[in-house]
């Protein structure tokens, strides 16, 4: 069973092997459901030139936004940016590339790199500046954008459980991005709430299967929340 | 009058039918949600991974893992699902959401749409809306008829970045409804008290007015 033990003790255990230059995918949507204590990590660590695929990039001061503050991001590819002055700031300077990518093109390219497909044809973009330079092609008489797929040297994404053997499930919508990303790194790394047992977790209520993922550790979250929002009873 | 944001959500909420599934976009299209006509029963797709979304939680009940769109948080209601991004577009994309509510910057009178990007400003991302609009074909765009300085957003021609092309078929504007095919901008209906000339003078495309254009009923 020990080779299937996935948990380690240490976040520089959890990140070992993580060098300048490498392709990281990091979890989330906004603040929900992404791997805090990776990313403080990778800050710590001071890896650069890195190319982080994320949908958003944090906020100024957290998560991502540190990544951008320690300017370790080279290349940025995401749907939506629009929290961080920061940002903005290295983007229009240019010293960071920014791509742009429709969010459902995205959560594909993650899902087909990770189930071995080098590309897909989707309409999503067709005639938008999104398609420039990509190949085009009709079926049925719609016309669609050839997608190339991504892989990560490392993901790292975050789940509510994890058993030792790796297999997670995620809570709520904190699922986002984090299964398509755990199937897309040659390196996944999951950070979790909770540690379980193996025949702790439903096999049938299983959301990542834990060949997939090659490490896991236990990490403590903050789950800053970016738009408190309520109504009065 | 001109219809305010709260009364073009409440004329989009008549296109809304019993077992629809629907996304609302951030904005105008996300007020839709507070008039859903009582006798129907729809279920609303936010694209971050959730079926089924409710009100915004009471202050006790937060919950920092049950977000929307706008990463603002919110509830499920009974029924919901959660799902991965991937699986959400698979909705999206694959045509299985019934009805699509987004704002937009400029339609034309093809039925191509801006809404993401303005050359010069800030540039933030298009999120989801490329793939909403490549999605069903049931999307109503809302948008006030012209800028504050009076210039037209129903255009001959989208002017800024494309979200997609083709692909607006009806429009819920602040002066009236419209609906796109044959390269023109059909008057369907006027907002309460707004003239047929306000209208053709504020619509740069071009505008095809047949018969009598009644007024809309709103709630």
């Amino acid at each position: 069973m020990s080779g299937f033990n996935k948990v380690v003790a240490s976040y520089d255990e959890a990140l070992a092997g993580l060098a300048d230059g490498m392709t990281v995918m990091v979890g989330g949507f906004g603040l929900c459901g992404i791997p805090e204590g990776l990313i403080q990590k990778v800050k710590e660590m001071g890896t650069k030139d890195l190319t982080c695929i994320s949908n958003n990039a944090g906020i100024d001061g957290f998560a991502l936004g540190m990544w951008l503050e320690n300017r370790q991001i080279k290349t940025m590819i995401s749907s939506y940016v629009g929290e961080n002055a920061l940002f903005e700031k290295l983007f229009i300077s240019g010293e960071m590339e920014v791509i742009l990518t429709p969010q459902g093109t995205l959560a594909e390219k993650i899902r087909a790199g990770g189930a071995g497909i080098p590309a897909f044809y989707t309409a999503t973009g067709y005639g938008t500046e999104v398609a420039k330079g990509k190949d085009t092609r009709e079926f049925d008489g719609r016309n669609y954008v050839l997608e190339p797929s991504l892989t990560s040297d490392y993901s790292l994404v975050k789940a509510w459980k994890g058993d030792t053997m790796g297999n997670l499930v995620y809570r709520m919508t904190a699922r986002n991005f984090n299964p398509m990303m755990a199937t897309a790194g040659r390196i996944t790394v999951a950070e979790v709430e909770e540690i379980v047992e193996p025949g702790e977790l439903d096999p049938n209520n299983i959301h990542t299967p834990g060949i997939f993922v090659q490490r896991l550790i236990k990490g403590s979250f903050e789950k800053r929340i970016e738009q408190r929002t309520v109504r009065s009873a | 009058m001109a219809l305010n944001r709260e009364q073009i959500a409440q004329r989009v909420a008549s296109e809304l039918r019993d077992g629809y599934y629907v996304n609302l976009g951030i904005g105008i299209p996300t007020l839709v949600a507070n008039y859903i006509p009582e006798d129907i029963d729809v279920m609303l797709q936010s694209e971050n991974g959730l079926l089924g979304m409710g009100p915004f939680p009471l202050d006790d009940e937060v919950e920092p893992d049950l977000i929307n769109a706008g990463k603002q948080t919110v509830t499920a209601i009974t029924g919901a699902a959660y799902f991965s991004s991937a699986e959400s577009f698979a909705m999206i994309r694959g045509a299985h959401v019934d009805l699509t509510v987004l704002g937009a910057f400029e339609v034309d009178q093809n039925g191509s749409i801006a809404s993401w990007m303005i050359p010069g400003k800030l540039v933030k991302g298009m999120g989801g809306a490329m793939d909403l609009v490549a999605g069903t074909d049931n999307i109503v765009v809302t948008m006030t008829h012209a800028s504050k300085s009076g210039q037209s957003k129903l255009l001959e021609s989208c002017t800024l970045p494309l979200t997609g092309v083709n692909c607006i078929h009806k429009v819920v504007t602040d002066l009236a409804y419209l609906e796109i095919h044959d390269g023109a901008f059909h008057l369907r209906e006027r907002a309460p008290g707004v003239s047929i000339d306000e209208i053709r003078e504020k619509t740069a495309g071009q505008l095809i007015v047949e018969g009598e254009v009644p007024e809309m009923r709103l709630g």
